[in-house]
């Protein structure tokens, strides 16, 4: 059997997605994959909607790009960009998002629209990144949290992405890597009681 | 060694590293800004004494780059597309001069414009050089292919130019570095290249030019014989002419849809005429698949008639913008896979200024004075500030080229307009301002500049500018600007009144004068402390 993941990243500029593209990356280099990982620099990074395409593969990949409707995972750290990027998603696609909006632009839509909009979108695992990341330490660690909600669908070992984790925070000292590896399994323990409730979607703020 | 996950950027830094490059000269552009970059962090760069700063704009990089060459060692210059405009003499004049050291330009093309003013294609510029312009479409390619590039510019003492795109340049892979060369010895002093080369008086010029002609079925033959032009077979009516990245996109829909298309990969120009004679020979239709102007596609329809050819010009491929593996498989007719469209909530998320920003007060003191005036056009410029643009500060009126602010602001005061004011970056004053503000100042124009001094090039990301802080003043002064008319303003919201006033007293001046409004910008701020 091939392996073929295509992953889209979606937040705003500046919430750190390609801390969140790195870690996937060195995972996959480590375990062997091919990757291409396109992302966004320049205008945008300014406080914009950023998107970064990530591919992984046991065989060479073509795209850069991942085709709308094709996508097997969509992680946002924000939810108004998980909506906005919803049309990459595949049918069986999974989303995971954060729940805390960033509102820094006109007519961001009511959040119980933008929730009702979300719990359309397969099965969607709503995560309040912030709040669980506060509790590991830091906000900063909120795109961590994401990643380790993501993590049951990445198809790369849990234990591989924490261990990249640890390899990209080494350089900053003991206490962020502890801190961002907590938040990935804070991250990945709230996916998996909302994935243990199967009444359907359910949020982590029901939890 | 090992693969390494590299952006295409970094790609080509590395390759140029490997093949014993002196210098890398640049100045930032996304999507081009990476190359540079990589370079300066490169601890072997650093152990070969490999020059690296940024050059005040793209003409002065690319001098120094044949500067480098033309003393025996080997150079890489890179931008994004519209820097090529502002070094387009030097660089079209070197396709002339011919080059000592390997002198490869890399430049970035940013078709859909994510970070640019325009989508033109440097491949033009290229042919307008006559030099051989190479492709590469994936980053293992992009390494091999820069390699390469330095002995194949020695070889023919040109030039070579290496288009990429945004995404190519932007998107990470492993990419398998080769060993690395030993850079080059500087030329011994009776073996420099003679004046006769590189003096482009006339007579030296018209021969330098029938040189270059000559050159050309050699040039031919090279990208005849290139790895990067290679034909994929296949046997279905229809064939495709993929080029650059575009590849990747074509490959993608062919191994999706399982077509057994047959395609002609092209990756180094002047394109391969013999295979590109055998496909459409075989083929009934012809994709041409480009990034950026249908450079091909209209070379390929003089040849080989309208008929067989489906691309930009007959709207099988949309005229504009960067291609997808969606837009090819429409192209040929297939169908996309379904999408759930994104819901009529979502309301765009324009970039904006970061708060806390200096820009912002500047503004928020020039729109109070503008609103005194009834002409309130503000001529500016290519930057952060460029976002004053939108609300809620619509506070500037024209962003067209880098410098532009102040000769616009010159030439809108010489027809009467008033008041004639131009806000300006520092890394863009010191780009192609300092020139405009001479001009103005040699015929007396009554035109107000504000240099907007945030210490950095912060747009691109936080490269060094060329001059900032008091050194600002000291070009004014130098220039010729008034010492009373040249202020310093601290952009600040507790300074707001203050501000105001200095504006409007230098606004209302008949003359040249100069407000330099000096914070640092808050991202580089929170970057230094970082680093220390
Ligand atoms: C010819 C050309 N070269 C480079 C660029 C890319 N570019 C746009 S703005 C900018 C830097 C602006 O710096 P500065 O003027 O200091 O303003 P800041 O962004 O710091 O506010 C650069 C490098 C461009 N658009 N055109
Ligand atoms: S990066 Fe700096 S100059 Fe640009 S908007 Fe932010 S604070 Fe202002």
């Amino acid at each position: 059997m091939s392996m073929k993941q295509d992953i889209i990243l979606a937040g705003v500029g500046g919430q750190g997605i390609l801390s969140i593209a790195a870690v996937i990356d060195l995972a996959a280099l480590h375990g062997g994959l091919e990757i291409r990982q396109a992302e966004v620099h320049g205008m945008s990074q300014r406080g914009g909607a950023v998107e970064s395409h990530l591919r992984l593969s046991d065989r060479p990949i073509h795209s850069d790009l991942i085709a709308r409707g094709t996508a097997d995972l969509l992680i946002s750290v924000e939810p108004l960009e998980a909506l906005r990027h919803r049309p990459f998603l595949a049918a069986a696609g999974r989303l995971v998002t954060a729940m805390e909006p960033v509102v820094n632009m006109e007519g961001y839509p009511p959040m119980e629209e933008v929730r009702r909009e979300l719990l359309r979108s397969g099965r969607p695992v709503l995560v309040e990144a912030h709040r669980i990341a506060i509790g590991c330490g830091s906000q900063k660690a909120s795109n961590m949290v994401v990643l380790g909600a993501a993590a049951p669908f990445i198809a790369i070992p849990p234990e591989r992405i924490e261990a990249a984790i640890g390899e990209l925070f080494r350089r900053k000292g003991a206490e962020v890597v502890d801190m961002n590896i907590r938040a990935f399994q804070r991250g990945l323990e709230a996916s998996q009681e909302q994935a243990a409730s199967c009444e359907g979607p359910t949020t982590s703020e029901t939890a | 060694m090992e693969r390494q996950l590299l952006l295409g950027a970094e790609a080509v830094a590395l390759a140029a590293i490997d093949a014993g490059i002196s210098g890398a000269y640049a100045y930032p552009g996304t999507p081009s800004t990476e190359i540079t970059e990589f370079v300066q962090r490169s601890g072997e760069a650093r152990q070969r004494g490999v020059r690296s700063a940024w050059s005040a704009n793209e003409k002065t990089a690319y001098e120094a780059a044949l500067g480098m060459s033309y003393a025996g060692k080997r150079a890489l210059v890179s931008m994004k597309h519209v820097g090529l405009n502002v070094a387009a003499d030097a660089f079209i004049n070197s396709a002339l001069t011919g080059v000592g050291g390997g002198l490869v330009l890399c430049v970035a093309d940013d078709p859909s414009m994510h970070s640019s003013q325009n989508e033109q294609d440097s491949r033009i510029y290229g042919r307008m050089a006559m030099i051989p312009i190479l492709e590469p479409s994936s980053q293992q390619e992009l390494y091999d292919a820069v390699r390469e590039a330095f002995p194949l510019s020695e070889s023919l003492s040109l030039p070579v130019m290496v288009r990429i795109t945004t995404r190519l340049s932007h998107s990470r892979a492993g990419v398998l570095a080769r060993e690395a060369e030993p850079q080059r010895l500087l030329t011994e002093p009776g073996s420099l290249p003679p004046a006769e080369r590189f003096v482009l008086m006339p007579a030296n010029a018209r021969r330098q030019y029938r040189h270059l002609i000559g050159l050309q079925p050699e040039i031919e033959r090279l990208a005849e014989e290139s790895r990067l032009n290679r034909s994929v077979g296949g046997t279905s009516e229809t064939g495709v002419m993929a080029c650059g990245i575009a590849y990747n996109y074509v490959m993608e829909v062919r191994e999706r849809y399982g077509l057994d298309l047959p395609v002609l990969k092209t990756g180094q120009y002047p394109a391969p005429r013999e295979a590109a004679r055998e496909l459409f020979s075989r083929c009934r239709r012809v994709l041409v698949a480009e990034e950026g102007y249908p450079v091909m596609e209209e070379l390929l329809r003089g040849f080989f008639g309208n008929e067989k050819i489906l691309g930009r010009l007959d709207g099988t491929l949309p005229r504009t913008g960067e291609l997808d593996t969606d837009i090819i498989a429409r192209a040929l007719g297939l169908e996309s896979a379904p999408f759930e469209p994104a819901p009529g909530i979502v309301a765009p998320r324009p970039p904006e200024l970061c708060r806390g920003c200096g820009h912002r007060d500047l503004f928020d003191a020039l729109n109070s004075v503008m609103a005194e005036h009834s002409y309130q056009s503000v001529f500016s410029d290519i930057g952060c500030y460029t976002l004053g643009a939108l609300p809620p500060f619509s506070a500037i009126h024209t962003c067209v080229d880098m410098g532009a602010s102040i000769t616009m602001a010159k030439g809108a005061a010489d027809a009467g307009l008033r008041p004639a004011v131009a806000v300006i970056g520092d890394s863009t004053f010191t780009h192609s301002g300092m020139t405009g503000l001479l001009d103005a100042l040699n015929d007396r124009s009554a035109v107000t500049l504000i240099i907007a001094d945030n210490d950095t090039t912060a747009m691109t990301g936080g490269q060094d500018s060329a001059a900032t802080g008091n050194r600002l003043e000291t070009i004014c002064l130098g220039l010729g600007v008034d010492a009373g008319h040249l202020r310093v303003i601290v952009p600040l919201r507790s300074r707001l009144k203050e501000n105001i006033t200095v504006l409007r007293e230098e606004i209302a001046y008949e003359g040249v004068s100069v407000v330099i409004a000096r914070r640092v910008c808050v991202e580089e701020a929170a970057r230094r402390k970082k680093n220390t």
